[in-house]
């Protein structure tokens, strides 16, 4: 089925748009359905591929196959209430559905035609049950770009990215024959890199296109390594086309035949997913030689992560495709003049080539009009932790931290406090309380402490103490650190091993000075992005949650009671001198008479907490 | 041209300059650590991490650090070398650095000539905020030659560029990573179990002492105070344009009277000149081009290189027949001076105790190989390097420098100009050559001197003419070099006939075992300069001539080439894994 | 997990995957040893020897590569593998506890495997199931909002002749 023009190309687009018209109708009185099932990592990891497994078992059972089908889609986001099916074109949409519900689906709402009130979800707003996503408050405020067609077409047909206009803005650009223009139209659009630092696209694009060489290469950074964060993974599950497709304009913009995809590794399922995309682009003639006719060759390939955090930054993800260390080298000259085995390359994250295809459809202008002045588009995030809502959002940007975290989001789960968000993961900060107004932006973040960075955003509440936390992201720097220069090598290491002192009650007030002057070395001095933002998540708690870090080095406690060292495990006069306690006790610290009131040996004690779990009477507490 | 201001200075610099470099050529002092740019040997190391040469610069978007070495200035830029907020990151990066560095300076080899030392010294480092765990791998001490401490590596890499990029040996990588990273060995093998030819070029630009020569020191005190031990020493041609520096003279002096009178304060019996033992080495060489001339056997590649033997024993085990079979200089020296010289004298060769001094820490492994003896016992037992030398002068509490010169002992301490050139790349070609020539014509070669051969470049040929013979010669220094003319010999696209090769940039005169240079290579010129100008100075200058090689084939070695000649002066080869399974 | 083959059947499968490809020098490395490491299971010695050879890149080299990157193992690992979740999202709601329980229970560290050889304990950052943190993937079966007293539980599925074990 190899398409031969830009003409043949829309001719198909026509001739395919019936395959979405159930899902792309409004009101639709006929009997015919599609269930679109959420394949995203998380439903399937809640056993979504048995739902759909099931789903067609039934559907072939109860004879409906005529009228209804049932399809994998990518992520719809509300992994929460996973795994998520939606119907068409009723719309409507279940939640936390398992196979044993694929048979009263087509029985009561297929064919009987009633919804199944259990499987809707609860709106807590209004507190009723409700059928579509639109009233759903986790789905009102998000605006979905780059997830366009996630949930909405089978990843696994080209026919139906086709039918969802795919590979049009290819064939505009290529028809239009300027790459000049494509970077510009670009640069107009205001787009900015979603990868984290927030670089504008259109900038690099035009950079690389006017670098000379007549080698160049274009790659699509998927290695996404924030360790609470799966916007990319969802993408390339949900929507691998619209990644081909951007990474073809941007080789057709700088002058490049080859493009890469660097994905980890441990992501089997977007793997796959991407491989049969490249399959049915190249058999379409799409990617390979001539494409479209037009002339234009443009072959991509996938490269695999092993297992490192810092091949996400830029130089280390080339070294990577070289086959060597993924070690970051200094950026003498720009990666755009010299990058890829010295060629001119252009890198750009997924999410910022999801949103491409449809800048080129709907223009600059529509863009542009998207957003704040500062930062333009949309941003997925990954929101995670202390939240009810916790799953995939698209948000228009200037869009606040509080209408993500309590509308989206629903708030914080049982009735706990919200007391951080945690945004850029190991490169970004905690937001306190007193900036959940602060609408989201590339600026308006880094001048709160924090950074956009991949989309990761989790939730704490009172719980988290914001020093384990911050040690938390350095043990993760340290593992991650490549290792080349000496700030992030020996510098995080000794960052963590303060925080490590405090959290066991060992620091002191010297200590939080040097931490506070540690990091601003390692910020101005390592070499890559990694060592340069390492400390953040220091520096950030250090700044807003001072009062923590106090409690830890003065009063030697942990006041969201985290720091198991910090704890003190005392018998209180509730007592009743059962000695339960001093008999499972694993170190003998407790000691007392029958019947009297024991008491706890804190020298000795090692906080396992054993005792407490064997009072009868619930005297033993921690403080 | 760029207009820049350095520390309030406005200067005019290349475009494509770094600031290093223009701040530097202005008389601004950047430290650097990691950083290291050997020029003539196409070598730059700069991996950019150790971040000692931070500086503050502004290019009009605020300021902010950058590191000085590899940074190009632009135009406008406004440089601040010396700003708190560059010496903050300074101090604190090398504070980091000795936070995992082992505190034993004062019992570590490279005291008061370590980079890191000195560099804490100059920043004024006199406490360390920072403690914590510190790397523990202890040391490699496997080899003959090199000792491993990892624990003082700084990860400059340094020696992994060298080994790798310059000598193609790829011995080091970088292993593991974050705190744990190690510039190690494939599975972290001993030394011994690699590939490594001991050429000891890592240990020349090793900033700290995490790379070291084995230290024989103490073994030749104790035969120097045997009163049963005749210790005999010798000393390579490179040794005495060189030693002179650990005593601060300038560079490209040479001091063999001092080094030979140093040598007998110390106690040594003997003091002889490796250099006989070169123009030895020239007889049996030259005869044996002859003579694989005659066989139509050629090329013929030298083997006075003990790490460039190991390289090729490992890296083309095909070709271990290419090289001459001659031992190197101070190998035959070695036996002779426990066969002829002993029967001379009517010492018991068990009694002997032969040192060599050497520009080089691969002679301490070839000394130990075992084919290199006669009648079971070693040809030379212990060999210590320039710089260990100098370190026991100055144990001994000699004054080097005010030292009156004196001359070697008889009957193996005359040598001729031939000999002297042996010391830098290109000179046991000549050497062989001017002997060559001068049997094939008579002694009626227009000129000694060959000096389309001499020079600091990495290959250099010449096409000669003697009688009607058309013979093409090579000089390579530096494995990776030699490299390139070994794969046009396996790819028998080879056109030269004679070949030599030296395993260390420029020759023994830039050894592994020779002064440190802190990678000013200046000093590599001058020693070089100092060579040729013993040469120039010998009357005699073509070992052939040398009046006591005459006589030691009269009265015992018969001739080159002969059974004797065989027994004592020529060695084999073995095939080795270039991987260890 | 790794190949029930015998070895030499797994190297003419990665001989095969190397020419079909025409494989070569420093760029295929990675690529390489994913392969080497998916027959074999993990990658020993002598392999990363045979993939240096093969591909004629330096040894040092080759390790430096397998060393940097968690995904490639030295050592092989056990019939069952044990991921538990330590991302960000499933930290906060208390992974770290479940780890420490997984390894009182199997009495290894993470990154460790039983004596036994019946299970490897490895941490992994963020598998995307953020929905049901925190999480635990055993082999391929996903486990969803784990708490440190359901480890032995979960255990128990896949302690396989403990009664053999222990009368033997």
């Amino acid at each position: 089925m190899k398409i031969n023009s830009i003409t043949e190309l829309r001719k198909l687009h026509t001739e395919k748009l019936p395959l979405l018209a159930l899902r792309q109708a409004e009101a639709h009185v006929g009997k015919e359905r599609v269930i679109m099932v959420c394949g995203g990592t998380g439903c399937h990891s809640a056993s979504s591929k048995e739902l759909l497994e099931e789903l067609q078992k039934e559907i072939k059972a109860q004879g409906v196959s005529e009228l209804v089908e049932a399809k994998a889609t990518g992520c719809f986001g509300f992994c929460a209430e996973g795994p998520i099916i939606r119907i068409f074109p009723d719309d409507v949409f279940y939640i936390k559905v398992q196979p044993s519900d694929a048979n009263r689906i087509i029985k009561d709402h297929i064919i009987g035609g009633s919804p199944i009130d259990d499987l809707l979800f609860l709106e807590p707003t209004i507190n009723e049950k409700v059928k579509t996503m639109h009233e759903m408050s986790f789905y009102k405020k998000q605006m979905r770009i780059a997830l366009r067609n996630c949930g909405i077409i089978d990843p696994e047909n080209i026919d139906e990215y086709i039918a969802a206009k795919g590979y049009l803005a290819l064939a505009q650009v290529l028809e239009q024959n300027k790459p000049e223009a494509v970077s510009q139209l670009l640069i107009d659009s205001g787009l900015r890199g979603r990868g984290g630092a927030g670089f504008p696209t259109g900038l690099k694009w035009e950079a690389t296109r006017k670098a000379k060489g007549d080698v160049k290469y274009v790659i699509c950074n998927a290695d996404e390594g924030d360790p609470g964060a799966f916007m990319d993974r969802s993408l390339l599950e949900g929507d691998p086309h619209s990644v081909l497709e951007a990474l073809a304009i941007a080789g057709f913009c700088i002058g490049s035949d080859t493009g890469f995809i660097y994905i980890r590794a441990e992501y089997p399922l977007a793997i796959h997913r991407l491989e049969v995309a490249i399959a049915q682009a190249k058999e379409a003639g799409l990617l390979g030689e001539n494409i479209l006719g037009t002339g234009f060759n443009f072959d991509i390939k996938i490269k695999y992560g092993a297992g490192a955090f810092v091949c996400g930054e830029e130089t280390a993800l080339m070294r990577s495709i070289e086959g060597s260390r993924g070690e970051p080298f200094n950026k003498k000259v720009f990666p755009s003049e010299s990058g890829l085995w010295q060629k001119p390359t252009c890198t750009n994250n997924v999410e910022t080539l999801a949103n491409i295809p449809v800048i080129f459809l709907n223009g600059a202008d529509w863009y542009n009009k998207i957003g704040t002045e500062r930062s333009k588009g949309t941003k997925v995030f990954a929101l995670g932790g202390k939240i009810k809502n916790v799953g995939l959002v698209e948000v228009p940007m200037g869009t606040t931290l509080r209408e993500i975290i309590f509308e989206i989001g629903g708030g914080i789960p049982n009735d706990r406090q919200f007391k951080a968000a945690q945004t850029g993961g190991p490169s970004g900060g905690v937001i306190a309380a007193e900036f959940l107004d602060t609408p989201i932006e590339y600026e308006s973040l880094i001048e709160i402490g924090s950074m956009m960075g991949s989309g990761g955003m989790i939730v704490l509440d009172e719980d988290n103490c914001m020093v384990n936390i911050a040690k938390f992201y350095l043990e993760f720097t340290c593992e991650e650190s490549c290792g080349k220069c000496t700030p992030c090598r020996i510098g995080t290491t000794r960052l963590l091993e303060i925080l490590d002192k405090i959290t066991k009650g060992k620091g002191t007030l010297k200590d939080l000075e040097t931490l506070n002057d540690l990091s601003n070395v390692i910020k101005d001095a390592s070499l890559c992005g990694l060592g340069k933002t390492a400390p953040n998540p220091v520096l950030s708690t250090l700044k807003y949650f001072n009062d923590e870090y106090m409690a830890h080095v003065v009063d030697k406690k942990c006041p969201a009671g985290v720091c198991k060292d910090l704890l003190q495990v005392t018998i209180t006069d509730k007592c009743i001198g059962c000695t339960k306690c001093a008999r499972i006790c694993p170190v003998q610290c407790i000691d007392g008479k029958v019947k009297e009131q024991h008491i706890i040996d804190q020298d000795k004690c090692i906080k396992c907490q054993a005792c407490i779990a064997a009072c009868p009477v619930q005297a033993i507490t921690t403080i | 041209m760029l207009k820049v201001v350095i520390n309030g200075k406005e200067i005019e610099a290349q475009a494509g300059s770094t600031i290093l470099e223009v701040a530097s050529e202005h008389g601004f002092n950047i430290p650097t650590l990691c950083h290291l740019n050997l020029h003539d040997m196409d070598y730059c190391n700069h991996p950019v991490s150790c971040r000692i040469c931070m500086v503050e610069v502004n290019e009009g978007r605020g300021s902010r650090l950058t590191p000085a070495c590899d940074t190009y200035i632009s135009e406008g830029m406004v440089v601040e070398t010396d700003s708190s907020k560059a010496i903050k990151a300074r101090r604190t990066v090398m504070e980091l650095l000795l936070s995992n560095h082992p505190q034993d300076c004062l019992y570590c080899t490279r005291s008061t000539n370590c980079d890191l030392q000195t560099l804490a010294n100059s920043m004024n480092i006199r406490n360390n905020r920072f403690e914590g765990k510190m790397s523990n791998l202890g040391k490699d001490v496997s080899s003959k030659s090199i000792i491993k401490d990892l624990d003082k590596c700084i990860l400059c890499r340094r020696c992994e560029s060298i080994c790798s990029e310059v000598q193609t040996v790829n011995i080091y990588s970088p292993i593991n990573r974050g705190f744990e990273t190690v510039i190690g060995t494939a599975f972290q093998d001993s030394l011994q179990d690699t590939p490594c030819t001991f050429c000891g070029q890592c240990v020349s630009v090793c900033p700290t002492g995490a790379l070291t020569e084995v230290s024989h020191v103490d073994r030749i005190w104790n035969k120097i105070n045997d009163p049963e031990s005749v210790v005999v020493v010798q000393t390579a041609p490179a040794v005495r344009v060189a030693l002179g520096e650990e005593f601060g003279a300038v560079p490209g002096g040479v001091s063999t009277g001092k080094m030979v009178a140093g040598l007998r304060r110390m106690g040594f019996n003997y003091v002889f000149d490796t250099n006989w033992g070169a123009d030895l080495t020239i007889m049996e060489e030259a005869n044996e081009v002859v003579e694989r001339l005659n066989k139509g056997t050629l090329p013929i590649l030298t083997s006075c290189c003990p790490g460039w033997i190991k390289f090729i024993e490992h890296q083309f085990p095909k070709l271990i027949d290419v090289p001459s079979t001659c031992k190197s200089p101070h190998e035959m020296q070695g036996a002779i001076t426990k066969t002829y010289f002993a029967e001379k004298l009517g010492i018991n060769p068990d009694d002997i105790y032969v040192v060599s001094v050497m520009p080089c820490v691969a002679k301490k492994y070839e000394a130990a190989r075992d084919e290199l003896s006669v009648d079971g016992r070693a040809d030379v037992d212990a060999v210590i390097t320039t710089r260990e030398l100098a370190s026991m002068i100055r144990e001994a509490g000699i004054n080097y420098n005010e030292l009156a010169d004196e001359e070697f002992d008889h009957p193996l301490g005359e040598s001729t100009g031939a000999a002297a050139i042996f010391g830098a790349t290109g000179g046991v070609l000549e050497a062989a050559l001017r002997t060559a020539a001068g049997w094939l014509t008579n002694d009626s070669a227009p000129s000694l001197d060959y000096k389309e051969v001499r020079g600091l470049e990495g290959i250099k040929e010449a096409t000669l003419k003697i009688n009607d013979l058309e013979l093409k010669v090579a000089a390579a220094s530096g494995l990776g070099n030699a490299r390139k003319l070994l794969e046009k010999i396996e790819a028998g696209e080879n056109e030269y006939h004679v070949i030599e090769i030296m395993a260390c940039p420029a020759g023994c005169i830039a050894g592994g075992g020779q002064p440190y240079n802190h990678g000013d290579r200046s000093i590599i010129e001058k020693r070089m300069k100092a060579i040729y100008e013993i040469d120039a100075h010998k009357e005699i200058r073509e070992s052939h001539k040398n009046p006591d090689i005459i006589k030691i084939y009269d009265e015992y070695l018969e001739k080159p080439g002969g059974h004797l000649a065989h027994k004592l002066l020529h060695t084999h080869y073995f095939e080795r894994d270039n991987i260890k399974e | 997990m790794a190949c029930q083959c015998n070895n030499e059947e797994c190297f003419i499968e990665l001989d095969k995957f190397i020419e079909e490809r025409n494989l070569t020098g420093e760029s295929s490395l990675i690529q390489v040893l994913h392969q080497a490491q998916h027959l074999f299971g993990y990658l020993p010695r002598n392999l990363q020897v045979y993939v240096a050879k093969k591909l004629n890149i330096p040894i040092a080299k080759v390790y430096g590569v397998v060393t940097f990157y968690t995904f490639f193992s030295e050592t092989p690992r056990g019939e069952n593998v044990i991921q538990v979740c330590l991302g960000t999202g499933c930290f906060v709601k208390g992974a770290d506890k479940v780890m420490l329980s997984f390894e009182s229970e199997l009495e290894i560290k993470q990154g460790e495997t039983t004596a036994d050889n019946q299970f490897t304990l490895s941490a992994v950052r963020c598998v995307g199931a953020c929905g049901l943190a925190p999480v635990v993937i055993i082999n391929e079966k996903v486990y969803g909002h784990v708490q440190s007293e359901d480890v032995k539980g979960i255990l128990e599925n896949y302690i396989v002749g403990e009664i053999t074990t222990q009368t033997a």
